[in-house]
């Protein structure tokens, strides 16, 4: 299966997570927020300027940056 | 004798009612808001239950121990340093994973703990099912159902802790990291036993795991211990990263395992806020309607307003008249008619604007829209370098910057937190209000609210450019990433708005009350004297006073009078139009302040505006500059606020002014 980065997802998509790779602060704080690898993710919308996205996680939403979303790796779940 | 005092902190997520079941425990009126950080601070409460005296700490939302933000820092610090008898865990039942991660965190302090599964409402309402036998069993701990809103489950809650309090066994549990960490966590347990001081302050198996972890926090703690060079090496040697990801992956493989146990058909979609927000953030709607929802909130401030703000204004005009007519000595009635009345009066006018303002802040706090307005303004503001989490601070700033500067404690990063906090004090505040209306309201006539308005605009304007420079200067860096949880929408309750209304109101009634009829009676008196001159005129002190300063704002358009309000207004802002009511001495004058305004030729519509200009921006008040100072920890970012403020607002109300006249006005 190809790996594509949660960035690319459409609002509705399901993916799981395979890979965080964001370094700094921001990975353990991702990781406090339930991004960890095997975590389902749900791309539920863009903002209205296309950035950040809000995703659902673990059963609550998250909202992040492109940036940060590009760098989290996914496999699609039908 | 037997101890009956107990220590309890209340810990957990951000935004899970801790405040809510805090107030309703030790009958405060904390605020309570529907995003995440609202609390700042800790607070502390008592609460005699059972002849027992229970101490109620209330702590600042945190994901984890791992502190990020001065507020997070704030929430670990007590917990892991000020050691209380019992920890409760407040957790969210409608949101039960993610909440049980600070749980696995929680258990490995060695504290007692105490689960409060509170918002079941939410859980069961959805159709949740929650094994709460199970629940105790797996975490080791009592699980006592919680309403907060609605004071459900708070006695039985009461009973858990006196219940462990009496208890003398330890009824933790913890989770295993697998073979390869724990090896690891044994090997620096090892070295750090070697020191006793240590042993005798934190719980070695937490501290290996958190050095393992690379917390730079808990590696500062050990830095003085004996056993630090030993550690340090042996950290070296290991890919930190790599266990930081296995560590928080191995506690979710934890959860994994506990949540299907203790909760079943727990994962259903947030339908109603989903409905919401595919308008209210909508891609071609969202931006639409928060513009419509500030206009909105700015055109009720007034019109709500109005029939009362005339109803005082009239009860003050009729009181100066006959309180003062009929006196003696003279003096007594100079004091009370135009100093007192005139100038205390001109600010309470404003007092119904005031309640609404609050009223209306605290319904978007309660509803969950603030934390959507971050999510929409945050492309924005990333642009002109903040955060778009900065948007809730500012938007509190239009009620009071005081508490707005306190909100930016939830900015993770240091450098987004500065910038905040320094652009916060031109953001219009309801203090500067009274100002507006009725410079305004004296020489625009049909047009006054669009120049209030306009101040509004203004002032965030140069937030944003005050923001852009500070970033490319002084403050070099790019804002940090944006990780924000997104609440699901809620009904606000009446209660929680009416408590946020009443408190701040009545901060405003109660400033009229002592500062500012203190500033007013030393104005009053100022331009009483020297013996012998006529009340408020040039020859008085205060014309002095005007005098000394008017060459530096004469260019502004500003007479002697403005001069002396703005001189006085430095203390708080509400004091510029009470001091214009007391140097404009409505007290003889049946008609009111606007009218006397608008007879003195020095008082243009042109310098009206350039006062307004001036006074919004000129500098925080002096309780605005206490914060900063607190929350920096600097003198000299305090001084550069204030020494800011002032340039840019001379620069403003000179380009208004004079462009003004150069226009021919
Ligand atoms: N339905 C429901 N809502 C609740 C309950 N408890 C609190 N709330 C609401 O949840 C929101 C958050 O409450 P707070 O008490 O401010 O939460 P907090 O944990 O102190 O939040 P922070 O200070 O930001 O960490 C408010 O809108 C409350 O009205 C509950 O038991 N049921
Ligand atoms: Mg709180």
């Amino acid at each position: 299966m190809t790996e594509i980065t949660l960035d690319t997802l459409k609002p509705g998509d399901l993916a799981r997570i395979t890979k965080v790779r964001v370094k700094g602060p921001a990975r353990r704080k991702l990781f406090d927020m339930g991004m960890v690898a095997g975590s389902e993710v749900e791309l539920v919308r863009k903002a209205p300027l296309g950035d950040p996205i809000e995703f659902q996680i673990k059963g609550y939403h998250l909202s992040i940056r492109k940036e940060e979303a590009s760098q989290i790796f996914v496999q699609m779940i039908e | 004798m037997e101890n009956r005092k107990i220590r309890v902190a209340l810990a957990g997520n951000p935004n899970v009612g801790k405040t809510t079941l805090f107030n309703t425990i030790t009958g405060s009126r904390q605020h309570v808001g529907n995003w995440p950080g609202v609390t700042v601070e800790k607070k502390t409460g008592v609460r005699t239950y059972r002849g027992y005296e229970i101490e109620i700490t209330d702590l600042p939302g945190t994901y984890s121990l791992t502190a990020y933000s001065m507020d997070e820092i704030v929430a670990r610090d007590y917990i892991i340093e000020e050691k209380p008898d019992i920890v409760i865990q407040i957790v969210d039942a409608s949101n039960l994973e993610r909440n049980l991660y600070l749980t696995t965190q929680l258990m490995e302090l060695e504290t007692e703990m105490i689960i409060a599964l509170n918002m079941c409402d939410l859980a069961l309402e959805r159709g949740d099912k929650l094994y709460i036998n199970k629940m105790q069993e797996i975490l080791a701990a009592p699980v006592v159902q919680t309403v907060a809103s609605k004071g459900i489950g708070i006695n039985e809650l009461l009973d858990r802790v006196i219940e462990q309090k009496h208890d003398e066994k330890y009824h933790g549990r913890e989770i295993g990291y697998g073979d390869l960490i724990e090896s690891k966590v044994l090997e620096i347990e090892k070295v750090l036993l070697t020191d006793p001081e240590l042993i005798k302050k934190y719980p070695m198996r937490w501290m290996s795991i958190r050095l393992l972890e690379g917390d730079s926090n808990v590696r500062a703690k050990i830095e003085k211990s004996a056993a630090a060079e030993a550690i340090n090496e042996l950290l070296a040697s290991i890919d930190q990263e790599e266990y930081e990801a296995e560590i928080a992956d191995k506690r979710y493989v934890a959860i994994n395992a506990i949540f299907p146990q203790i909760c079943t058909r727990c994962n259903v979609r947030l339908t109603k806020s989903d409905m919401i927000d595919r308008v209210l953030t909508n891609k071609y709607l969202g931006i639409p309607i928060f513009l419509a929802l500030m206009w909105g909130a700015f055109e009720l401030t007034f019109a709500f307003a109005t029939p009362f703000t005339d109803m005082i204004e009239r009860a003050f005009v009729w009181l100066a008249v006959n309180v003062s007519s009929g006196l003696e000595p003279e003096w007594l009635a100079s004091l009370l008619g135009d100093g007192i009345i005139g100038g205390v009066g001109a600010v309470l006018t404003f007092v119904p604007n005031i309640f609404i303002l609050f009223f209306l802040l605290s319904l978007l706090e309660g509803s969950g829209y603030l934390a959507r307005a971050a999510f929409i303004m945050d492309r924005l503001m990333y642009k002109i370098g903040m955060h778009g989490k900065s948007f809730i601070p500012l938007l509190m700033g239009f009620g009071c910057n005081v508490p707005a500067i306190m909100a930016t404690r939830s900015i993770e990063d240091e450098k987004d937190r500065l910038i905040t906090l320094l652009v916060v004090p031109f953001v219009s505040c309801g203090a500067r209000l009274p100002i507006y209306i009725l410079l305004a309201g004296a020489f625009f006539g049909r047009q006054a609210g669009t120049v209030v308005f306009f101040m509004y605009i203004l002032g965030i304007v140069i937030a944003v450019i005050s923001a852009k420079l500070l970033r490319t200067t002084i403050v070099k860096g790019r804002p940090a990433p944006f990780i924000m949880e997104m609440p699901p929408y809620r009904v606000p309750t009446l209660r929680a708005s009416v408590v946020h209304m009443w408190d701040n109101g009545a901060m405003y009634i109660k400033k009229a009350g002592t500062v500012i009829l203190l500033g007013v009676v030393i104005i009053w008196s100022l331009a009483s004297f020297p013996w012998g001159i006529e009340y408020g005129s040039e020859e008085s002190y205060v014309g002095m006073l005007g005098h000394l300063f008017a060459p530096l704002l004469e260019p502004l358009g500003f007479d002697w009078r403005m001069t002396v309000a703005l001189v006085f207004g430095l203390v708080a802002k509400e004091i510029v139009v009470a001091s214009m009511g007391v140097l404009y001495g409505v007290g003889d004058n049946p008609e009111a302040l606007t009218a006397s305004l608008v007879a003195d030729p020095s008082v243009t519509a042109l310098s009206a505006l350039s006062l307004m200009v001036f006074s919004l921006l000129y500098m925080p008040c002096v309780a605005t500059l206490g914060v900063i100072k607190k929350e920096t920890g600097s003198w000299k970012w305090t001084a550069f606020a204030l020494a800011y403020g002032v340039a840019v607002a001379w620069m403003m109300a000179f380009l208004v002014y004079q462009g003004g006249r150069l226009l021919g006005y």
